[in-house]
């Protein structure tokens, strides 16, 4: 079925758009097959507003007259459009048939499932080409990269078809005296195939951050020796390592049960387990969708938003994700030890808290495009399933499948950091809040897809744009900087106490007046800035 | 000084609140201070404490490694000693008992406080604020308000200043009436007058009118307001109190005023609770954000029990409502509470800070000050708990405005002139005793104390230290275009305010801070600017023409001046030499950073953060640092003292 066989009606006259903190507008509606775009004409100026319907994430439809008047002069009807990125917008459309038919359309574009139906497939802007390659960095010119991991670490293409691990990128890093026979055997022993490989190797003493997903172990404790000897190879004669697993340890057990589980102090005799439970899947995302209930309740009253602030346990989840990775970044720098992380698929918690970890600790991934390249590596290549996860947001009456904002809660961490830490990231709130926006609906084709291997398979490669080449080409937009970034080669530990701790409100108030004004005070800091460069 | 038995004592262990880390120093005891000196020799930290900061002092049981001290102070720092013999720590314990509480007024800091100014000095400091002509910036007095004489003496109202506006209709007879009628006879008088709709917001207490009592004199006196402003006749009386709470009022012969019997009235309940509402408030507040390891969901339970932003924000919307009556509708508004000294204190002043600019800055926030607070008889040496012991008087009434003002500043970025340091300033001085702004409960106490002879001014202090207060984005173009703020009362507008509730907990604050960064860019911004125009001057002395030449400033070789750091961690009894130190500290972490290995116990942090205190991890342990000791209670070792 072609796309444009969803649209039967396409064009409607005197349209009214309500948003919130702006005069109502009215003005043409037109429904194409990935955008729904308003455009008021006023005299001379005109005013679109363009919004990929991949970005609606809930519509309700209200129709008046809708007994007994058939066609009557003066029937009409609203659609509340609730997108991803949360804004939530009203049009009053003339005619209630127009109105059921633009809804329905919205309905059916925006749930596209097939992948090269989407949009980043079709967008063509001029100034960017397909040729070349596409994304930031490699696995091979990682390592090539970094200098420190020649000596005792090597790249293996084990995974080339990834038959090994199907979520795995073609090529990863692993110790240099395993070889890929053990990582079969070691990948068969986890969850997935997921077998431990390096994500982070600290430059200061060369203790390394591994991830993977749980062994399966099984109710009769099932040993895998490939295992036990690539983990003994990372910590390479060292006598201790940590193994942060993001479950409890009770739910560790459990996990037994069904064929998953922990690594045993009996097996893996030079590696101390930390348990550290962590909130997953449906829980996350219900949290989201409490959270934004809640920031969109106007009772005006402080006890109810702070029970529903506390109800939603998003800021729970941001503690226990800025904590475990301080606690991860503590062995590495302080304690001077290796650590393996890991949940039970490896694919969310598990990159968050590597993720947030060496922002922590590495200088390297606080500049705009280390940054834009940690998320390439610790998500992109390494397999969070976006298409799943972010398939939904907060509105959506979905039945929940697999979503689950993960990603949105790195961003929401790294704001934390840089809440407390406003000098040491290159980059700025805008750049996170874009991010945000992207991952659930995007012209470019970075976030498509859950894994190397469907990307590869989709061909999204060679067809879409990718996101993050187009963010730092030509050049860096000035938004997305930190006018006072002073870079710092030390560790920043964020504190985590609750009073620390902030609703992020440029995201989840980003559609409020408030915004409004914090917008006008950051243009301040950034012309005092300016001015402060001319003169010196 | 007779009170102090140990003047000094050694080996004293310091813990921090949060975390298990802990300093060992010495601690001294002097007739104004506690002081704690960290002997670490390298990065010896100072802790100076105003006796007069102390709240309360508490022996706690026994333990092996010494007898536990604690000390809670009013602006909200808490420190942990534990001094190594239980007969120092009794002696320091009952030296401080005597020490914090004051039995006369000569015994407060400001009366020994000297700044090392003459006499000239000192008056000018006290004429920096002048309320005469704060009303004729109003506008007043003008062809319907006029000042009084009739309080000259404090006749009519002992606890109202000598200078009273009131309509000019309002007669000697009416106004005596009135007062009568009204309790501590607080009769209504202009506190702001609102020249662009000529309309008024006058104070006073609640009406004598039980049941069903009248005066003829306060119904003329609301009529002669209500005829002052031609715009509106209708005059809106608000009555801050929750109305369960006025209602009980009139079986004890007070209460409100009656629709029925003043004609053109619109009274208005606003309900914000009493004084003790308040105190209760805060201590829950105050019990939970003390508790070690708090977790997010008893964080915000606990921030929601204690009620507190519930009360903020109740004062806010009071404060919106009045400021809406007289800017939208031009009406004149009366607002009254109980005695009219607290309540009204903070909706009056919070209401002319939305409707006018000034107040937003340092100068005009000062004058609001004094203006609402201290001349209209706030009590601030009972609410402050300056001298009197009587607990049920104390209450955090100040303490709400300056944290509503601080809620506005959040949510208007550049409309204060000041940041929140600024209020975190005055806090700490209003509990103090440091200056003689705050001391007593009236003015008239004030001058039988002779506080402008024998001490010194706040708002001098403050003025000469501006630049540290100074809001680096404020905007004077935001305030012409937004000369009437209208804050927003959604509910997640209204947050904790840690920088006044941790202000001493440094583990909570930011490691860097955007005001700290931005005010030294601004200031060396306006050191460039300066330079650039001295160079030009100079080069039109020698007749050369600057315009063509893009002005070269000088090559930068010297550092940004480096500011306070008692602007990041708001530590305002920091002394000098600490500020120093930290200084020091920071640079020899600079080198330490180069040249150490990483081995070097680990700590590459930044200005300060590091992950012991924040707790992350179990590997307490592995990490060699040693566990609490056990307690031992002794049956005579357990001393419990509350103020």
């Amino acid at each position: 079925m072609e796309l444009s066989e969803h649209i039967k009606t396409a064009n409607v006259e005197d349209v009214t758009l309500r948003r919130p903190f702006h005069p109502a507008l009215r003005g043409t509606l037109c429904v194409t097959s990935h955008h729904l775009l308003f455009s008021n004409r006023k005299d001379e100026a005109s005013w679109q507003l363009l919004i990929l319907l991949k970005n609606i994430d809930a519509i309700e439809k209200s129709v008046e007259n809708l007994f007994g008047y058939p066609r009557a002069v003066g029937s009409s009807g609203t659609i509340t459009i609730k997108c991803k990125d949360l804004l939530v917008l009203q049009l009053e459309i003339p005619g209630m048939e127009e109105c059921l038919n633009i809804a329905s359309s919205i309905e059916a574009l925006s749930s596209l499932e097939s992948v090269t139906e989407m949009y980043p497939f079709f967008y063509r802007p001029s100034h960017l080409t397909l040729l070349g390659p596409w994304g930031l960095s490699t696995t091979e010119q990682y390592y090539k990269q970094t200098e420190r991991l020649w000596d005792r670490w090597r790249v293996s293409k084990v995974n080339s078809d990834y038959s090994v691990c199907p979520s795995y990128p073609s090529a990863v890093i692993v110790p240099r005296e395993v070889d890929d026979d053990k990582l079969i055997r070691s990948a068969r022993f986890r969850q997935g195939g997921r077998f431990p490989v390096l994500s982070y190797c600290h430059h200061s003493n060369g203790m390394v951050i591994m991830r993977s997903s749980q062994p399966l172990t099984g109710a009769n404790k099932k040993r895998c020796k490939e295992d036990e000897l690539l983990l003994q190879a990372v910590i390479d004669g060292s006598e201790l390592g940590y193994i942060i697993d993001l479950r409890s340890a009770q739910q560790a057990q459990q996990a037994r049960m069904t064929g998953g589980g922990f690594e045993s102090k009996s097996c893996y005799r030079h590696w101390k387990r930390i348990h550290r439970h962590h909130e997953r899947g449906k829980v996350v995302q219900e949290s989201l969708i409490k959270l934004v209930e809640a920031c969109s309740d106007l009772s005006h009253s402080v006890d109810r938003w702070l029970s529903k602030l506390e109800n939603s346990k998003w800021l729970s989840h941001v503690h226990s994700a800025l904590s475990t990775a301080g606690l991860v970044v503590e062995c590495v720098e302080r304690d001077g030890h290796s650590v393996l992380v890991h949940g039970s698929e490896g694919t969310d918690n598990t990159l968050l808290v590597s993720s947030l970890a060496q922002i922590i600790l590495d200088p390297a991934s606080r500049t705009v495009t280390g940054f834009l390249c940690l998320l390439e590596r610790e998500w992109i290549q390494a397999g969070h399933p976006f298409q799943q996860r972010c398939a939904h947001s907060a509105y959506s009456h979905a039945r929940l499948k697999q979503e689950c904002p993960s990603f949105l809660l790195l961003l929401d961490c790294v704001w934390q950091v840089w809440r407390q830490f406003p000098l040491a990231l290159e980059f700025s709130e805008a750049l996170l809040l874009r991010l945000a926006q992207e991952v659930y609906a995007s012209n470019y084709g970075t976030f498509l897809c859950n894994s190397e291997q469907e990307r590869c398979a989709a061909g999204v490669k060679e067809n879409t744009h990718c996101l993050f080449q187009s963010m730092l080409k030509p050049d860096i937009e000035e938004q997305y900087l930190n006018p006072l970034y002073e870079p710092t080669d030390l560790a920043i530990w964020p504190s985590v106490h609750p009073q620390s701790l902030q609703l992020w409100t440029g995201m989840f108030l980003r559609w409020t007046e408030y915004a409004q004004n914090m917008e006008e005070a950051r243009e301040e800091v950034w012309s005092i800035v300016k001015e402060h460069r001319e003169r010196v | 000084m007779e009170h102090i038995r140990t003047p000094k004592v050694e080996q004293v262990k310091l813990l921090d609140r949060f975390s298990n880390k802990s300093v060992t120093g010495t601690l001294h005891l002097t007739a104004t201070h506690l002081i704690f000196v960290e002997s670490n020799s390298t990065s010896a930290q100072e802790i100076w404490i105003l006796h007069h900061h102390i709240a309360s002092v508490e022996k706690l049981s026994l333990t092996t490694s010494g007898c536990p001290l604690l000390i809670q102070c009013r602006n909200f720092r808490l420190v942990h000693f534990v001094i190594p013999r239980e007969r120092d720590c009794h002696d320091i314990y009952s030296s401080l008992l005597r020490l914090l509480r004051p039995v006369s007024y000569d015994e407060l800091y400001a009366f020994s406080y000297n700044p090392k100014q003459n006499d000239q000095q000192r008056e000018e400091g006290w004429q920096l604020i002048d309320l005469a002509a704060e009303f004729e910036r109003m506008g007043v007095p003008c062809d319907q308000w006029q000042l009084t004489d009739v309080n000259r003496e404090y006749k009519v109202c002992e606890t109202y200043p000598r200078d009273l506006y009131v309509p000019i209709t309002a007669s000697k007879p009416i106004i005596v009436g009135s007062s009568k009628f009204r309790s501590k006879g607080r009769f209504p008088v202009l506190t702001y007058f609102y020249q662009e709709k000529k309309a008024a917001v006058c104070r006073c207490s609640q009406p004598l009118s039980g049941f069903s009592a009248r005066c003829l004199e306060d119904e003329h006196m609301l009529q002669a307001i209500s005829k002052a402003n031609h715009n509106s006749r209708c005059i809106y009386v608000m009555d801050t109190r929750p109305k369960l709470n006025a209602l009980a009022n009139r079986a004890a012969g007070k209460g409100y005023e009656n629709e029925d019997n003043y004609p053109n009235i619109r009274f208005q309940f606003v309900g914000i609770e009493n004084i003790h509402v308040m105190r209760g408030s805060l201590q829950k507040l105050l019990e939970v954000m003390g508790t070690r390891s708090l977790s997010m969901t008893d964080y915000l339970v606990g921030l929601e029990n204690s009620g507190w932003l519930r009360h903020i924000k109740a004062i806010m919307d009071a404060a919106i409502f009045l400021a809406k009556a007289v800017t939208v509708e031009g009406a004149s508004v009366l607002v009254h509470c109980s005695d009219g000294w607290d309540r009204t204190a903070q909706v009056c002043a919070l209401g002319s800070l939305l409707m006018d600019p000034y107040y937003r800055t340092i100068k005009g926030f000062m004058v609001l000050i004094e203006k609402d607070w201290i001349s209209f008889g706030h009590k601030f040496a009972d609410r402050c708990d300056q001298l009197d012991p009587d607990p049920k008087e104390v209450s955090p009434i100040f303490t709400q405005f300056l944290e509503c003002v601080w809620q506005l500043t959040e949510q208007f970025p550049q409309a204060f002139e000041f940041s929140e340091w600024f209020l975190i300033q005055i806090h700490e001085h209003v509990h103090s005793c440091q200056f003689g702004n705050f001391l007593g409960n009236s003015q008239r106490q004030r001058e039988d104390l002779q506080l402008k002879e024998r001490t010194y001014s706040l708002w001098a202090h403050l003025l000469s230290e501006k630049q540290n207060y100074l809001n680096p984005v404020y905007s004077l173009s935001f305030a012409e275009s937004h000369p009437v703020l209208e804050p927003s009362t959604q509910a997640y507008h209204f947050k904790f305010w840690r920088n006044m509730y941790h202000q001493y907990d440094r583990s909570m604050h930011p490691r860097q801070s955007i005001l700290k960064h931005v005010l030294t860019l601004k200031e060396s911004n306006r050191e460039l600017e300066g330079t650039v125009q001295a160079l030009k001057t100079k080069l039109q002395a020698f007749g050369v023409s600057t315009s063509p030449l893009k002005p070269q400033t000088p090559p930068r070789e010297r550092s940004l001046p480096s500011r306070p750091q008692s602007l990041i961690l708001g530590a305002p009894l920091l002394s000098r030499k600490e500020v120093q130190q930290e200084e020091d500290e920071e640079v020899l972490g600079e080198e330490a950073r180069e040249d150490a290995p990483a081995s070097t116990d680990g700590e590459r942090t930044v200005e300060g953060s590091s992950a012991t205190e924040n707790g992350y991890g179990e590997l307490t342990g592995s990490f060699g640092s040693k566990n609490e000791p056990a307690v031992v209670t002794l049956e005579f070792g357990v001393a419990r003292m509350t103020c």
